[in-house]
């Protein structure tokens, strides 16, 4: 069969699984996994050729959803697990999808190294400022005066973590925020991240009903970002650094460094290796 | 040990050469057709400090040191009696100390060894650019029988990149070194050594640990640098791309394992390398491979512990943490190799088995072995290479069970490309299909599964390696390193006129509980040996298998090594 013959038109429900979220009614996360969907069929690629990696926490049950190839580790690890994958078998798209507690708080070494290492993958951050799935804690993106976790009922105390700016810092390839309100956006923004190599960081707002009722909200506060994209980083610092984190729907950062992808150099009999030992 | 062999120290300051005088003396040696055993010890100083370099040399390979050194020669003596402990020396050792570098230490003197005075510093000052360790090269040459026509041959080959010059002033010290012997009382003169008839090679344990990967199909390594592991990866990371792999530093331990498992997860047999408190970080992610059925291979080189503990010294007290510290259940394989040379076996196997059960293996070596080098006969190519089973295409709109609870355990294993066969490996309990459940029966039946596949599993006779007699009352039960002194000890003790066997466990975990009860048959005592405060492995085997009635155990932490003739001296006093 000529492998350039596509077998069909893929849709966005033939990169949905069947399991069923157990995510809340009104969760933002569902738009997310259907932007996913709906940009992976925009790009028509084979779900055997793509894997979703993610940690721990409600937006890391995504690759369940999909039916694609998929990996659900541990808390934290999601980033390393992709970029093994990822430099093992170049040839498949992948994409690592979280939450702000899995990225920033307990992954936030691999974090900070992934944006540096700039491997060709796609990290889409659900970040609703909480800790959904142990009920309600403050994570780093939470405001230092939130006082609603009984873990912390003074509220955090510290100041929020800034995602954007620490990926931009570390070296994130490309940086785009938007609006779990607005998934075509959404699907835009991700099609786009696959599209640019090295690491693509998108966070996404995505507000955690349940625990952050106020995120309702959310929909009336974000606005489109009114600059245009810039490949100049100081310029991106400056804009993400002054924003109040609603300018969304835009890629804000896009940067021209290659992707690091280590090649193996050879094909060698590991037999010839032994020269390094023989007497 | 049969045949016969020499023992000599080397010991001096930071910048006195040893461990390159002792490293000439190796290739030397190896040159001369005998076999080596070189392992180093030194002080916590980053970069230079005093140095120690232990040779014992031999007619035939060779896997300890013996119970005292014949030799010591110290190039000077600063710090050296820091290092007292791990060279024994006896009435019958001989100590050679430069006059113009102060006194023997008193430690060394105690041991009533015989000091010969050899002004190193002031023959060597007579040659222009002479070194003293060439001097002290000479004359232990000149004291072991090793001619000057194999010496001259490594100087060359050595230092051709500095010059005739620098060859004529090493070969001048090694000279005077050799005229200054010439008086010197004996210590064992080594015979010719055969005519080369057998390939040998000089390696590390390291170094055969980065090749046993090779050979299992390693292809994707990821680690992050500790003492004393990083040798293995620094062996791999220009050997992996040269066949077609790749290794990447990664930004920690937790790093490191979450990216074989993703290259596993990728079809590619990982492996990682690392040192008791990288083990520790990793245990979490050593149950997501087991949990997920990812196969890889952890590579821990022992070291002193608990914490940061003593760096550079080795110690057999992490095979708690391999066998115990994951948490829930959690059954994966934990294999020891048993000398330098089997480094490269066991890690091959490990490869293997990983693969072929898609579960986790740890695999404990330690710094001694891993940092030692021998001369030893070439490692033999096996046919263990990592093969993992994977499933046929399905028929339209037949779901592909990923964990499929099959017969033997094992369920294939597709690999991302597969069409048709996607699913997600998963952490969380799931059932058949790896969609997460909660359900306790979907627990019990992937529970089941995961044990039913190591322990169903033929590990054929690899499991230890069984030495000694047919009809031995007394067993030697020993495992990773400390299995070489445990040889030498079955050696002597055999000569003297003792029925004894020694079974050294290469298998760790899963038990073997048949084969183990073969390999006790007729035993009435045992001796377990191993280098760990607790007695870790005594405590293992007295939970997991049934010991013969008598049971005796030579335990002690490291970084001392296990002498052979303490083992002897245990049995032959067992009343």
């Amino acid at each position: 069969m000529d492998a350039c013959v596509k077998q069909r038109d893929y849709t966005a429900k033939d990169y949905k699984s069947e399991v069923k979220p157990i995510w809340c009614p009104g969760c933002g996360d569902y738009s997310v996994l259907a932007a996913i969907t709906r940009a992976l069929a925009s790009m028509q690629l084979a779900p055997e050729n793509v894997a979703v990696v993610s940690g721990i926490g409600c937006s890391s049950r995504i690759p369940a959803y999909t039916s694609v190839y998929g990996f659900h580790g541990v808390h934290g690890r999601a980033l390393p697990v992709a970029t093994g994958l990822k430099i093992a078998r170049p040839d498949l798209t992948v994409l690592v999808t979280g939450g702000d507690g899995d990225g920033f708080s307990i992954g936030g070494n691999h974090f900070m190294h992934a944006c540096r290492r700039n491997v060709d993958l796609t990290y889409i951050v659900m970040d609703n400022q909480v800790y959904g799935m142990t009920k309600g804690q403050a994570s780093p993106t939470t405001e230092p005066d939130w006082e609603g976790s009984k873990l912390t009922p003074d509220g955090a105390g510290i100041e929020s973590f800034h995602p954007l700016v620490v990926g931009l810092a570390a070296g994130a390839n490309f940086i785009a925020r938007c609006s779990s309100s607005d998934p075509n956006n959404v699907a835009d923004i991700i099609t786009q991240a696959i599209r640019h190599p090295g690491f693509s960081l998108v966070q996404v707002l995505s507000p955690c009903v349940t625990f952050r009722p106020e995120q309702l909200e959310w929909k009336h506060m974000v606005r489109t970002a009114t600059v245009d994209v810039t490949d100049d980083a100081a310029r991106a610092a400056r804009r993400l650094m002054t924003d109040d984190g609603f300018n969304v729907g835009k890629v804000l950062y896009k940067g021209d460094r290659p992707a690091w992808q280590p090649e193996p150099k050879g094909v060698a009999a590991v037999a010839e290796l032994e020269a390094d030992f023989a007497l | 040990m049969s045949g016969q062999t020499v023992s000599l120290v080397m010991a001096g300051s930071g910048g006195a050469g040893v461990v390159t005088a002792g490293s000439l003396l190796l290739e030397a040696a190896a040159r001369a057709g005998w076999y080596a055993y070189m392992t180093r010890s030194s002080g916590p100083q980053i970069r230079g400090g005093e140095a120690a370099v232990m040779l014992r040399l031999g007619t035939q390979p060779i896997a300890s040191h013996d119970d005292c050194f014949h030799l010591l020669v110290g190039v000077d003596w600063q710090n050296v009696g820091r290092f007292a402990a791990e060279i024994p020396l006896g009435p019958d050792s001989l100590i050679i100390g430069d006059p113009g570098e102060g006194e023997v230490p008193e430690v060394f003197v105690r041991s009533g060894a015989q000091q010969i005075a050899l002004p190193m510093k002031a023959l060597a000052k007579k040659i222009p650019d002479g070194r003293p360790n060439m001097v002290a090269f000479g004359a232990i040459a000149a004291m072991i029988g090793l001619t000057e026509d194999v010496v001259v041959g490594v100087l060359r080959d050595t230092l051709k990149r500095k010059g005739e010059d620098a060859i004529a002033a090493s070969l001048a010290a090694f000279r005077a070194g050799v005229e200054a012997a010439a008086e010197f009382p004996a210590v064992p003169r080594l015979p010719a050594g055969k005519a080369d008839t057998t390939e040998r090679w000089s390696i590390t344990g390291n170094e055969a640990t980065g090749m046993g990967a090779l050979r299992g199909g390693v292809r994707f390594v990821a680690a992050y640098p500790i003492t004393p592991a990083t040798e293995v990866l620094e062996w791999l990371a220009p050997a992996l791309p040269k066949v077609g792999g790749v290794l990447v530093q990664a930004e920690d331990e937790l790093a490191s394992i979450n990216q074989i498992i993703g290259g596993s997860y990728g079809g590619v047999p990982s492996l990682t390398a690392t040192s008791g408190p990288g083990l520790a970080l990793m245990t979490e992610s050593l149950g997501l491979a087991v949990a997920a059925e990812v196969p890889i291979v952890v590579i821990d080189v022992m070291r002193v512990g608990p914490s940061t503990g003593i760096a550079t010294k080795s110690e057999q007290a992490d095979l708690n943490i391999a066998v115990y510290g994951l948490h829930g259940d959690a059954p994966h394989l934990v294999l020891a190799p048993t000398s330098v040379a089997d480094c490269l076996f066991t890690t091959q196997w490990a490869v293997h088995l990983a693969e072929s059960l898609q579960t986790a293996a740890i695999v404990l070596t330690d710094q001694a072995m891993g940092q030692a080098r021998a001369v030893m006969p070439r490692s033999a190519a096996v046919s263990f290479i990592g093969q993992r089973e994977k499933p046929a295409a399905l028929a339209e709109g037949v779901q592909y069970k990923r964990y499929a609870n099959t017969a033997s355990g094992v369920s294939p294993m597709a690999i991302p490309g597969m069409a048709g066969l996607m699913y997600t490996a998963d952490g969380l309990e799931h059932n058949e299909t790896g969609t997460p459940s909660s359900q306790a029966s979907d627990h019990q039946a992937q529970l089941d599964k995961r044990l039913r596949k190591l322990t169903g599993y033929h590990y054929g006779d690899h499991w230890a390696d069984i030495t000694g007699d047919e009809d031995a009352d007394t067993a030697i039960l020993t495992w990773g390193s400390s299995a070489g002194p445990a040889r030498e000890a079955l050696e002597r003790l055999r000569a003297a006129g003792h029925r004894v066997r020694l079974v050294a466990v290469r298998l760790i975990s899963p038990v073997q509980p048949e084969q183990f009860a073969e390999a006790m048959q007729g035993v009435e005592r045992v001796l377990v040996v191993e280098q760990s405060h607790s007695g870790q492995f005594h405590r293992y085997l007295r939970a997991q298998y049934d010991l013969p009635r008598q049971v005796r155990a030579l335990h002690h932490p490291g970084p001392l090594a296990v002498h052979p003739g303490a083992i002897v001296e245990h049995i032959t006093q067992w009343s």
